[in-house]
């Protein structure tokens, strides 16, 4: 069973009773959303659309990788990887 | 004979004696030239493409200039005196190679062979930029270079403070800041540019003020207006770089549009609570195209998905790391040093400590960046937070 950790920013922490990171048991990145939706939906909601597509204002890596660049949703994951989520966030100025 | 006479007389049967035709012909295949003259003496001239290494400094940093100690070292100093001493130096360190150029600088300018004329700079800037002038990597030329930039700064605030304060110190020429709100007392929390006393009065104006009293040199363009479409080339333009210190998607992405428009690099750095994120977006970048913010993120969230800045909060100390990270970009773009943050985004977790970096790419598709026909024009997106 592959067993990865899923880091979870603090921009959305709040849907996921605050913790900042899970561990999960999913061979690919669309596996791992599917678990994450089920256990924290309005979570789910900020990080696929309806069509369960990656919302565009959302990144997601494994470790350095951006899934975009790999095999999207598809992406194999192996032990020990961590998948990160990146949201864009405008905070700075004020 | 004096004790001058006789050690000059030892160091010449010690030390190889070059002419200065000979030493520029062993420099251009592959000898070291290092005039070691004080800054006073070389401020006139010195041999061109002669590294410059006080004589005070030589024994300390010759491995910058000449790592491997088989390497020919040739100085040159005014009439080729200390240059012998120098040379004795050096080799007592482990050099076996090293030579002194006869006659020094003033035989070398007598037989009319390339000069080169360090741009001057006053006993003052020599003072203020000292450990920058001990940099090899930076030295006179680099902070002339920092002297002549030009860099724009969008928001004055938690991320532009910092920013601001750095560029001024180290001596960034030309700072503009763009940013039309006033000081409030909840700024000051993180906002390290301001004073109590400037509570109510316009950010930039009191920017200036202090950026001013920390280094009179530069010069301070003051923006007290909101960057729109409507005048965002007309601000950016003349500008070397720009820095994304604002806080809401319609600035970000119009930072973003206009730095692609009109090829300019964009320093960006975001935070929220106690998490931060830099990088820097250069589509643009001479011989290797680096990614926009919107090969990032092709479009902002909807108001309702988008966090909000005003209820999220932000521990005090994180837009100084983040602004810190977006300051030294930019030096290091303004020098030419080292490698970018491009191509790379940057997240800083201030809870676990940790720093880590993801690859990001040119997306084939942005409409903005991977030149797919004429220039899309601005977006007036909805504002969130602003």
């Amino acid at each position: 069973m592959t067993t990865v950790t899923l880091r979870i920013p603090a921009a959305l922490r709040e849907f996921a009773d605050g913790l900042p990171e899970l561990d999960l048991q999913a061979a690919s990145v669309g596996a791992v959303l599917e678990l994450l939706s089920q256990r924290f939906p309005l979570l789910g909601q900020r990080i696929v659309d309806h069509n369960g597509a990656i919302r565009t204002y959302v990144n997601l890596f494994v470790g350095e990788t951006n899934i975009r660049d790999a095999g999207g949703l598809a992406t194999a994951l192996a032990d020990g990887d961590v998948i990160t989520i990146i949201p864009a966030v405008a905070g700075g100025r004020s | 004979m004096s004790l001058k006479d006789t050690t000059l007389a030892r160091l010449r049967e010690k030390i190889v004696e070059v002419s200065p035709s000979a030493a520029k012909a062993l420099h251009s295949s592959g000898a070291v030239l290092i005039d070691i003259r004080t800054p006073e003496e070389t401020a006139m001239g010195i041999p061109a493409g002669a590294a410059l290494l006080n004589r005070d400094r030589l024994e300390l940093h010759i491995e910058d200039h000449a790592p491997d100690l088989e390497a020919t070292v040739l100085l040159l100093c005014n009439s080729g005196v200390r240059s012998l001493l120098a040379a004795d130096n050096l080799l007592n360190v482990g050099y076996r190679d090293v030579r002194s150029v006869a006659g020094g600088f003033l035989r070398w300018k007598s037989e009319q062979l390339p000069i080169d004329v360090p741009v001057s700079m006053g006993t003052n800037e020599r003072q203020r930029y000292a450990r920058h002038l001990l940099l090899p990597e930076i030295g006179l030329d680099g902070q002339n270079t920092l002297l002549r930039s030009r860099v724009l700064i969008v928001g004055a605030g938690g991320l532009g403070s910092p920013v601001a304060l750095y560029l001024a110190a180290a001596g960034v020429g030309t700072l503009t800041l763009v940013d039309h709100d006033v000081v409030d007392r909840s700024n000051l929390q993180r906002q390290v540019l301001y004073a109590d006393s400037n509570t109510g009065t316009p950010k930039t104006e009191a920017a200036r003020a202090r950026l001013n009293a920390l280094n009179p040199d530069v010069r301070v363009n003051a923006v007290g207006k909101k960057l729109i479409s409507a005048n965002v080339e007309d601000l950016f333009a003349g500008h070397d770089v720009i820095v994304d210190g604002s806080d809401n998607f319609p600035t970000r992405y119009l930072i973003n549009d206009a730095c692609v428009r009109l090829g300019l690099p964009n320093i960006y750095g975001s935070v929220f609570r106690f998490e931060g994120q830099a990088s820097v977006f250069w589509p643009a970048q001479p011989g290797a195209p680096t990614p926009c913010y919107r090969c990032l993120y092709p479009q902002p969230p909807p108001p309702e998905l988008a966090p909000s800045c005003g209820e999220a909060g932000v521990l005090g100390v994180l837009p100084g790391v983040i602004g810190l990270l977006q300051a030294t970009e930019t030096l290091k773009l303004l020098l030419g040093l080292g490698d970018l943050l491009t191509s790379r985004l940057l997240h800083y977790d201030a809870l676990q400590a940790r720093f880590t970096t993801h690859r990001i790419r040119p997306d084939p598709s942005c409409r903005y960046c991977a030149g797919h026909g004429e220039f899309p024009g601005y977006m007036d997106y909805e504002e969130f937070c602003g």
